[in-house]
């Protein structure tokens, strides 16, 4: 969404516009203009309390879920099923109902907030630590490393993302370190991409003129000269990976090759529903898609703004 | 323009290359050719039974001659192997699922190019607009949207909430298009439009953000100024020029359509080659697997290289080299 800055909405932000206006004249820094313009973005604001929320609720699950008196794993066979053996629907015992298990799906729903917000995190790091030693090497070194590592990210692309890590997660036991290695190793490309351009910029520049003027090597370049000019962008963007690396690690548990059971995550909990949704068990199926959909809409949204502000005319990832 | 072609076909076999051997060695050294013997021959399986099915498999031989017997079979022969698990062939295993494949991708692809190029030229003429908010939501939105959780809601609504009014509507497998043309409709309506809908969203981004470039360019300027219509500016100036990203994109996501489809089959049930991996990595069934994932990036790879020999036909200003 790209939304131009309003100048309304300034005024009613800015307890004095007088001051706002002096500080116009001021130089500021490219940083500075993205944070104000970024601070002026209402779906910025909003994304962002979200994702505050969500993380507060996946700290304090632990908590709720005492404070419920349920725990996440624990079936309460008597009041958590019905006469049949299936799940009860919401009510004031089980705010969301409960799941095949009677397990109740409100405190599961929290505890795969866990799991969804590390290993899209931890994913993330992991794409980002890759992908800028390979954006480093390919930028900085050029030649033959650059074609290595260009082809090496051709190979990644042509196979299907799903299928390498399916077929990695049946080779080794799945779980959740798994599917942290897997998200996190496949998802560089974009990241090196990224770093291998801004190095190219920037490998000309004096200061890095002066480093090899006084003998540093490439490795003392690329990782104490180039790194600390590149690392902001790369984490910046880098924040556009946690919702692709979220529901990569959703598919994978929705295809069972993820995180195992009895571990809450929201991909293995839809597609337990999916055998019980149409047959008006509604709630088994929506609270964790709804949670999933929020989740990467907050993020979605959040990056999608941090772009905007840092570049109002650029294309992102999508495109 | 021959260098360029040459070297391009060149990076394109390398690449295939690499991925045959990556996928190669991934299987191979994986699961180890004990255990995969012991897959294939079930539990009744004998030691003598396991010998010999590492001697029909070629287990038995050192790994870059067992690479070279799959390789050339492939190169010489279009033969994908043998599955042992199904006792037919890996070609005629692709060749059952690859017609639903292909009916799911090209529908579903001839919804989300002409939705997201449609949105985005609106969207890119009338900006910041109550419609091109809507649009630019919408995108985001079916963006952000997992496509298990968009299949599913899409059941729950046409299949089980709108029961009544949409009792024809069936969302569950696939009916071949020979067999009944209705019916092969019918039942992929729903997977075209899961699979339409997380795609399309970039190309509405992209062919607003294109367009809207396009549109702020001197010659745009210049046919306005000497009086041409709007709306043929955007037609004979617009469209062409923004049009070409959107050709690339398309390109490319045909190719990696394969990966795409895996949940959408998943979900509705389509035994399409998607479905076909999932089933057969269960199973251990290594030869369907490395068949279709030989497949799959020789679909990526050529595409990649057909957009982009179009892509230096159709945009004078994109260099050799």
């Amino acid at each position: 969404m790209s939304m131009e800055p309003e100048p309304t909405t300034t005024v009613l932000l800015e307890p004095e516009p007088v001051l706002t206006a002096r500080k116009d004249i001021q130089g500021r820094s490219p940083w500075r203009l993205a944070w104000e313009r970024l601070k002026k973005d209402r779906a910025a604001k909003v994304s962002t309390f979200t994702i505050v929320l969500i993380i507060l609720l996946a700290i304090f699950a632990p908590v709720i879920a005492a404070w419920v008196g349920h725990g996440p794993n624990q079936q309460f066979i008597d009041i958590g099923l019905d006469s049949s053996g299936n799940p009860v629907p919401p009510s004031s015992t089980f705010y969301f109902g409960t799941d095949s298990a009677g397990r109740d799906l409100f405190i599961r729903v929290l505890y795969g907030a866990r799991i969804s917000l590390v290993v899209g995190v931890l994913a993330t790091m992991v794409s980002l630590a890759i992908g800028v030693v390979f954006g480093l090497m390919a930028g900085y070194l050029g030649g033959v490393w650059d074609s290595i590592i260009a082809r090496l990210i051709d190979v990644v692309l042509s196979i299907p993302f799903l299928v390498i890590a399916i077929s990695v997660a049946y080779i080794s036991h799945p779980g959740f370190w798994l599917v942290i290695f897997v998200i996190g190793v496949l998802g560089f490309t974009y990241p090196a991409r990224i770093v291998r351009g801004q190095v190219i910029s920037i490998k000309e520049k004096e200061y890095v003129e002066a480093a090899r003027a006084l003998g540093a090597g490439p490795m003392r370049i690329m990782f104490v000269d180039l790194l600390p000019n590149v690392v902001a962008q790369v984490i910046v963007y880098g924040s556009l990976l946690i919702p692709l690396a979220i529901v990569s690690e959703a598919s994978l548990s929705y295809l069972g090759v993820g995180i195992q059971p009895p571990t809450a995550d929201w991909g293995a909990m839809i597609s337990d529903a999916s055998g019980y949704y149409t047959s008006g068990y509604w709630w088994y199926l929506l609270f964790p898609a709804v949670a999933l959909l929020i989740t990467t809409l907050a993020f979605n949204i959040l990056g999608d703004s941090v772009r905007d502000a840092l570049d109002p005319r650029g294309a992102g990832i999508y495109e | 323009m021959t260098r360029f072609l040459l070297r391009r076909f060149a990076q394109a076999i390398l690449v295939l290359w690499l991925a045959s051997v990556a996928v190669f060695l991934l299987f191979f050294w994986g699961p180890g050719p004990n255990q995969v013997a012991r897959t294939f021959a079930g539990r009744l399986a004998t030691p003598a039974r396991i010998a010999q099915i590492k001697h029909d498999l070629h287990l038995d031989q050192p790994l870059y001659e067992q690479y070279w017997h799959w390789i050339s079979g492939i190169l010489f022969h279009g033969n994908l192997g043998y599955d042992y698990y199904k006792g037919q062939s890996v070609n005629s295993v692709v060749g059952q699922a690859l017609p639903a494949t292909a009916s799911l991708v090209l529908g579903a692809a001839i919804l989300w190019i002409g939705y997201g190029i449609i949105s985005g030229v609106i969207s890119a003429i009338r900006p910041r607009t109550l419609v091109d908010r809507g649009f630019t939501t919408a995108a985001l939105f079916f963006y952000s949207m997992p496509t298990f959780v968009l299949g599913y809601s899409l059941i729950f609504i046409f299949a089980y909430e709108l029961y009544r009014v949409t009792k024809f509507f069936p969302f569950e497998s696939y009916v071949s298009l020979t067999a009944n043309p209705w019916q092969w409709f019918v039942h992929l309506i729903l997977p075209w439009l899961t699979l339409a809908m997380v795609t399309a969203a970039s190309y509405t981004r992209l062919t607003r953000t294109s367009m809207l470039e396009v549109l702020g360019e001197d010659y745009v300027r210049t046919a306005r100024s000497k009086g041409m219509s709007e709306r043929r500016v955007v037609r004979v100036h617009g469209l062409r020029a923004a049009l070409t990203p959107v050709v690339t994109l398309a390109g490319l996501d045909i190719g990696t359509a394969l990966g795409g489809v895996i949940i959408t089959e998943q979900v509705f049930g389509i035994t399409g080659l998607g479905w076909t991996i999932v089933q057969a990595i269960g199973q251990q069934d290594l030869p369907v697997i490395m068949g279709i994932v030989v497949l799959a990036a020789t679909f990526v790879v050529f595409a990649n290289l057909i957009v982009d020999i179009l892509y230096a036909v159709l945009d004078p200003r994109v260099r050799l080299t």
